[in-house]
């Protein structure tokens, strides 16, 4: 699935491409496997839930990073074609419900995707001109424009309740009604694994390739035979596609879309999933999505303040990271090909224990003065990292600071030794 | 007389009131190797950029094998055979060597848009892309990001890209534009062994590599061709002798 730079530039052209196709195979089944056996580990409805969730904005975030990490296009509206294709399957359910046609629900998805395919032909028209400010002004426009008809095309998208349907509503497949949430998480599986697969070929195929050219370089592209526009056009569509079955998925979960699934915060959401992830691996969406998901989900029952520390992390990869988590995994291997990945193991534990002790120092600040502000009057108990404690009182505080000085002191004074730990791993030959 | 390969009428070009190609006449014959000489600012990349399509002209014809080229877009161009390098260097750069160079062969080999071939499975591509290599040395940074590679490195990926769909057209523009002199002599080789039996315009300035190459030489001064011959009649003109005098006169004022 690294589909950069990964063989050696020695090795002959023939055992390379043996090499790669049991290298791409391997994550495939592996994934499979991983994506069958979750839920014997975590059975709860709840955890059932999240998964679903989680799995549908892999399909999504992969879906936008085909513009954005493949491409080079950033788009600020791409809720919409998750959510028209939500919104079209969604209708379909309903109507089957409503004159009992002989359509299984899991083809539901499919109907989604060509929805979102047909939308994105149209805007796609226009847009795919231009891949720079342009491109994201009509995205961003365009994404405005269909949230804003969501409260005008009530017949469509409901008015501000949104439209709901039941997924149990025609014909049992093969005897499952997907009244369970298990069988649809098995149902959203077999179209992440699909749709996951689909979308790694597509950026092997010829269009996939030149995908990658006009993102780099439109011009030479044009000297090349190609049309910067097509390749940028169809690029467009299949994402398109993507995003609609991500949406029918949607529907099928949980049987309600509104205003939410198309506005421009869901928008804004998938970027910044995505580049979380890392936009120039195609394994980084996978990551982003899942972090972000666990942290939406996981982290929001811990705190109020999530969104806070989302942002953080968000900032902090943009500025330190910018190649996302992916990137920060993928700039090991060449130490771990050196055979020196081990020699980083201590020199991490000793920089990055501190700093993660500092950085929960910090939140705990955080987390007091929210409760400070904002607690109910007389509440003065909190309870942090399994201690309760009085928030008005100054002990807590010099604990919290200390702390947090304290790791952050103890994490910047090993850095130097971290970044030398660091050069000698990624330098051949040596003493290792 | 056969249909030429390239053939320019009264090509013309304007930037406002700036008239910078003055009214070309050109006609360059099947596998003719040709090279555009001229003082800097005289209007070689322009008129390199008018051909292609770069740029739209205001008045005149470009005729590619007796065809108008004219209302077409660069990548049309690119199909009916005709090629062209940068000068400034033009490559994918945070693709692979080898990336590159498929990416070239790509239309050339019939893929067009398709989205159900795999570019990995196809032998002719793979095959394709690493005789390019293995004919512009290139073969050892296979796998690099194209990025990486040193100066005189991508000056060779570029002319390998342009080279790489089979156009028997092949337009270059100062490959050997800051270079040392190995590189030069190493691109120089390079050209004479890829354009072998294909119809070569180029732009250059080391005098070296002109006389060493080309067929025929245009001495392009002001946005008008002052003379067009074999290198031996052209290095003895005296309107070239004057206008590069002329020039070197200008320069040193």
């Amino acid at each position: 699935m690294t589909d950069q730079i990964t063989t050696d530039p020695g090795k002959p052209a023939q055992r390379m491409r043996a090499g790669s196709l049991t290298l791409t195979v391997a994550p495939w089944i592996i994934a499979a496997i991983a994506l069958m056996i979750m839920p014997l580990i975590f059975q709860s409805n709840s955890a059932l839930t999240i998964m679903n969730q989680m799995w549908i904005t892999v399909i999504f975030a992969l879906a936008y990073n085909m513009l954005l990490g493949q491409g080079g296009m950033l788009s600020f509206g791409h809720a919409v074609y998750m959510g028209l294709g939500g919104f079209f399957c969604m209708h379909i359910m309903n109507y089957v419900e409503d004159f009992g046609l002989a359509l299984p629900l899991p083809l539901l998805p499919l109907f989604g995707g060509v929805f979102g395919m047909g939308f994105a032909m149209i805007i796609g028209s226009f847009s795919t001109s231009g891949a720079g400010t342009r491109f994201a002004m009509i995205s961003l426009g365009v994404g405005e424009l269909i949230a804003a008809c969501s409260v005008i095309i009530v017949a469509f998208f409901g008015g501000e309740e949104g439209i709901s349907g039941d997924r149990t509503y025609g014909l049992p497949f093969f005897g499952i009604e997907f009244l369970k949430q298990i069988e649809v998480y098995y149902l959203i599986s077999f179209w992440l694994i699909l749709s996951a697969l689909l979308m790694y070929l597509f950026s092997r195929t010829p269009v996939g390739r030149m995908a990658n050219a006009v993102r780099d370089n439109p011009e030479r592209a044009q000297f090349l035979g190609y049309s910067a526009r097509w390749v940028r056009f169809y690029s467009f569509c299949a994402s398109g596609f993507f995003c609609g079955i991500a949406g029918g998925l949607f529907a099928i979960s949980y049987e309600i879309l509104t205003e939410e699934n198309l506005n421009a915060a869901s928008s804004g959401v998938i970027l910044l999933v995505t580049f979380l992830g890392g936009v120039g691996f195609f394994f980084g969406p996978i990551i982003g999505a899942i972090v972000f998901t666990l942290l939406q989900t996981v982290l929001s029952l811990q705190t109020e303040l999530w969104a806070i520390y989302v942002g953080a992390l968000f900032l902090a990869t943009v500025m330190f990271f910018p190649g996302g988590l992916a990137g920060l995994i993928m700039m090991h291997v060449p130490a771990y090909r050196l055979g020196k990945a081990r020699g980083l193991v201590v020199p991490y534990i000793k920089t990055l224990v501190p700093a993660a002790i500092g950085i929960l120092g910090i939140c705990a600040l955080i987390e007091m003065v929210f409760h400070y502000r904002h607690g109910a009057t007389g509440d003065v108990e909190m309870t942090l990292f399994w201690t309760t404690f009085d928030s008005h009182t100054v002990l807590p505080w010099v604990i919290a600071g200390a702390i947090a000085l304290v790791g952050i002191g103890i994490a910047r004074a090993t850095a130097p030794s971290l970044k030398e730990a660091w050069d000698e791993a990624n330098t051949a030959g040596g003493a290792s | 007389m056969s249909v030429p390969a390239l053939e320019l009428n009264g090509l013309k070009k304007s930037f406002g009131k700036a008239e910078i190609i003055r009214g070309i006449d050109l006609s360059i014959g099947k596998a003719e190797r040709h090279a555009i000489i001229g003082p800097n600012g005289a209007g070689k990349s322009t008129l390199f950029n008018l051909i292609t399509a770069r740029f739209p002209p205001t008045s005149g014809t470009v005729k590619l094998h007796g065809e108008d080229l004219a209302g077409l877009e660069p990548y049309q161009i690119n199909r009916k055979g005709l090629s062209r390098s940068f000068q400034i260097t033009n490559i994918f750069p945070a693709m692979s060597v080898f990336e590159n160079v498929r990416c070239a062969l790509l239309w050339a080999q019939g893929y067009k848009y398709s989205f159900w071939n795999l570019v990995n499975n196809s032998r002719s591509l793979t095959e394709g892309a690493d005789a390019i290599l293995d004919q512009i040395n290139l073969l050892e940074r296979r796998n690099l990001p194209a990025g990486t590679l040193s100066y005189a490195e991508q000056r060779a990926l570029e002319i390998g890209i342009t080279i790489a769909g089979g156009a028997d057209v092949i337009m270059l523009d100062e490959p050997t534009a800051g270079m040392s002199h190995s590189e030069t002599d190493y691109i120089t080789e390079l050209i004479m062994k890829v354009t072998e039996g294909k119809t070569l315009l180029m732009v250059e300035h080391d005098m070296g590599v002109v006389f060493g190459l080309a067929d025929r030489i245009s001495v392009l001064v002001y946005g008008e061709i002052i003379a067009t011959n074999t290198p031996e009649l052209v290095r003895a003109d005296p309107k070239v002798q004057e206008a590069y005098l002329g020039a070197a006169l200008e320069e040193e004022h």
